[in-house]
């Protein structure tokens, strides 16, 4: 709906005044919430913040290229156990350790969009889902990985041991700046490459393949850098998330996980970045916090609490996340299947014509 | 173990594998969704079966022809409420819209009947085996499901070849705009197969809780292979989608015996490898989208 007269409002990070403005509040909101926050909501931001960066990049696949993925677990705990292990074993420090994690991802990613290049449909769903549960089993069963009872994080030292520099983050708190930082640099990494050649060849290639390719768009290098940039993205989240957890183990790694990755980005918006970063604080909200205490909710935890006794069982009220997890997932599909996105971009365009 | 017990067992279970592929290809075939939530619906309607019989004993035979029904209806009520409402959906939408009923129905069953696995028995055991033939060990569980397998892919002929339904469901599948013009209730028939699905979905998975566990996530595994020996059989023909389920039983029993750490994923390492040199699985002809 904004009309673009120039290539260089094409490309420019703040469209006008009002997003800047918009922007800089975000930023202050974003940097000094920690200072109200107890222990428990810093751990479920570091947790959101996490999912902000997988959702970011999952984006840039299913949303902007148009591939399917169900296995971003894969490559998310791909890049967990390898930041662990090069720290470790290795004594590798913290930031070229990650680096390094997220580009064995990334080369995973290039591995999984190989035989990406000739499936679709459903073909392509099952493909990808295989590779996150091999990924699954392969750090179940092998002794470099720890098994099933799975790796123990090490300290987070940001600075360099060799050199005698030395900075290790231990509490939440200093956890969320380090992952803040990242996640800002990501997301804007992300709206720079949907910007970029590379980017507007993706969207060609989601918009129709066959005419990407008789427009000059190599396809091969397109899907698979695609693949690549995504599971990267899962790379570095996944490193970020072994220091959340202070663990890794292959269980939290499971097809669900994959679920969940692809249902932030649907609920917030395909192609959208800042509804995949609204769906992922949404979704992992719901997912861990939102029915946490219910019982002790007045009126709606009675209610609760009655109907379970009644007629299902008092153990399994946990499981009210994944029903409304589900209904969200079916309702947005239903009534409005561009997600949070769509749903803003109805409201502005309401408003901006508002009294006629 | 010897060869012979290893081919019928992988047979079997492969049968398993190839009947609840036959729920995911019918729902395939006549509306492109792919169900994810076959499993879940197929598990649901199994602890049914489980409630009848644990709190209200109800006879094993009673039991399970209620849990048809239910199956039945839970299928057709899948379709009508949350499928058909969905406008002008993608092929992920559609993903996304099935995966949310799973969410839904194993959410429901674990707050119901809690994730701690449960006793289930059935008249058929793994344990009391025949001999017919020298060699060949075969037990009662694989017999049973060889039966119920070639009962259903002969109604299933039947079905498609004979009735007005079946020609009905064809059709649909054809092309839906025609088969609309020429006076199908195509939502009716989307219902339907909805139905049909989840039936033969809920008897291969009471088959498949005689040699496994019943708890809420127990179908989790069962479906995403049935699901691969859809794809392996093209995801549209209907003997491809049993020999899919027989390759994969076959791998996973051979491949499990000789590696047993790496059972669970042997099978969909063959098939990614498969899906590499034909992209739209062996028994279907080139996936070309239309432009």
């Amino acid at each position: 709906m904004d009309m673009k007269r120039a290539y260089y409002e094409d490309i420019e990070l703040f469209k006008s005044g009002t997003i800047l403005f918009w922007t800089i509040v975000l930023m202050v909101v974003l940097f000094t919430l920690p200072l109200f926050s107890s222990k428990y909501y810093l751990y479920l931001f570091n947790l959101m913040l996490v999912h902000v960066i997988v959702a970011v990049g999952l984006n840039i696949l299913v949303g902007s290229t148009g591939q399917i993925s169900l296995g971003h677990a894969g490559f998310f705990a791909i890049g967990a156990y390898s930041t662990v292990l090069l720290m470790s074993k290795l004594g590798i420090p913290f930031f070229p350790a990650l680096i390094l994690a997220a580009f064995i991802a990334a080369f995973f990613g290039f591995i999984l969009g190989l035989p990406a290049l000739r499936l679709e449909g459903p073909y392509l769903t099952i493909a990808t889902l295989a590779f996150g549960l091999a990924i699954m089993h392969i750090i179940g069963h092998m002794e470099l990985f720890g098994g099933r009872s799975g790796l123990r994080a090490p300290e987070l030292n940001i600075g360099i041991q060799q050199l005698g520099w030395n900075l290790t983050l231990t509490t939440d708190f200093s956890k969320y700046y380090l992952i803040l930082i990242i996640a800002i640099l990501m997301v804007l990494g992300a709206i720079n490459i949907l910007k970029t050649k590379v980017g507007r060849a993706f969207v060609a290639i989601r918009d129709s393949d066959i005419a990407a390719e008789v427009i000059g768009i190599n396809l091969t290098i397109y899907k698979t850098l695609s693949f690549a940039v995504s599971a990267f993205y899962a790379g570095i989240a996944g490193g970020l998330f072994a220091f959340v957890l202070g663990f890794v183990d292959p269980i939290t790694f499971n097809f669900f996980l994959s679920i969940y990755f692809l249902v932030m980005i649907v609920v917030g918006g395909l192609g959208s970045i800042m509804g995949s970063i609204a769906g992922a604080a949404f979704i992992t909200y719901l997912m861990y916090a939102l029915f946490k205490n219910i019982s002790d909710v007045p009126y709606v935890g009675d209610f609760v609490v009655s109907i379970s006794q009644r007629w299902l069982s008092i153990t399994g009220i946990d499981n009210l996340s994944a029903i409304a997890l589900g209904l969200v997932m079916i309702g947005i599909m239903i009534f409005e299947p561009m997600g949070f996105f769509g749903i803003w971009i109805r409201t502005k365009k309401y408003w901006k014509a508002w009294p006629f | 173990m010897p060869f012979e017990q290893l081919l019928i067992e992988g047979l079997a279970m492969g049968a398993c594998y190839g009947l609840f592929g036959l729920a995911v290809v019918m729902i395939y075939k006549t509306s492109e969704v792919i169900n994810f939530a076959a499993g879940e619906m197929a598990m649901f309607s199994t602890f049914i079966v489980f409630h009848l019989l644990t709190f209200y004993h109800w006879p094993f035979w009673a039991a399970l022809l209620a849990a048809l029904i239910f199956a039945a209806v839970l299928g057709a009520l899948v379709q009508y409420i949350f499928l058909r409402p969905a406008k002008n959906p993608t092929l992920l939408s559609l993903i996304v819209i099935t995966l949310g009923v799973e969410m839904l129905l194993m959410g429901f069953a674990s707050w119901k009947w809690g994730a701690e696995q449960k006793e289930f028995s059935l008249p058929i055991s793994y344990m009391v085996t025949y001999e017919p033939i020298k060699g060949f060990v075969i037990s009662q569980w694989a017999m049973a499901v060889f039966i119920i397998a070639a009962i259903i892919m002969a109604f299933l002929y039947v079905f498609f070849n004979k009735t007005n339904l079946g020609t009905a469901m064809r059709a649909t599948q054809q092309n839906k705009h025609a088969a609309k013009i020429m006076g199908i209730n195509t939502d009716r028939v989307f219902a339907f197969s909805w139905g049909f699905s989840s039936v033969i979905g809920l008897v291969a998975a009471v088959l498949l809780t005689t040699k496994t566990i019943l708890d809420p996530q127990f179908m989790l595994e069962p479906f995403l292979k049935a699901f691969a020996a859809a794809v392996l059989g093209g995801m549209m023909s209907i003997p491809g989608v049993l020999i899919g389920g027989a390759i994969m039983g076959l791998l996973e029993n051979f491949f499990g015996y000789a590696w047993p750490a790496w059972k669970p994923i042997t099978a969909f390492v063959v098939i990614v490898l498969v899906l590499c040199v034909r992209p739209s699985g062996l028994f279907a002809k080139h996936w070309v989208k239309k432009v």
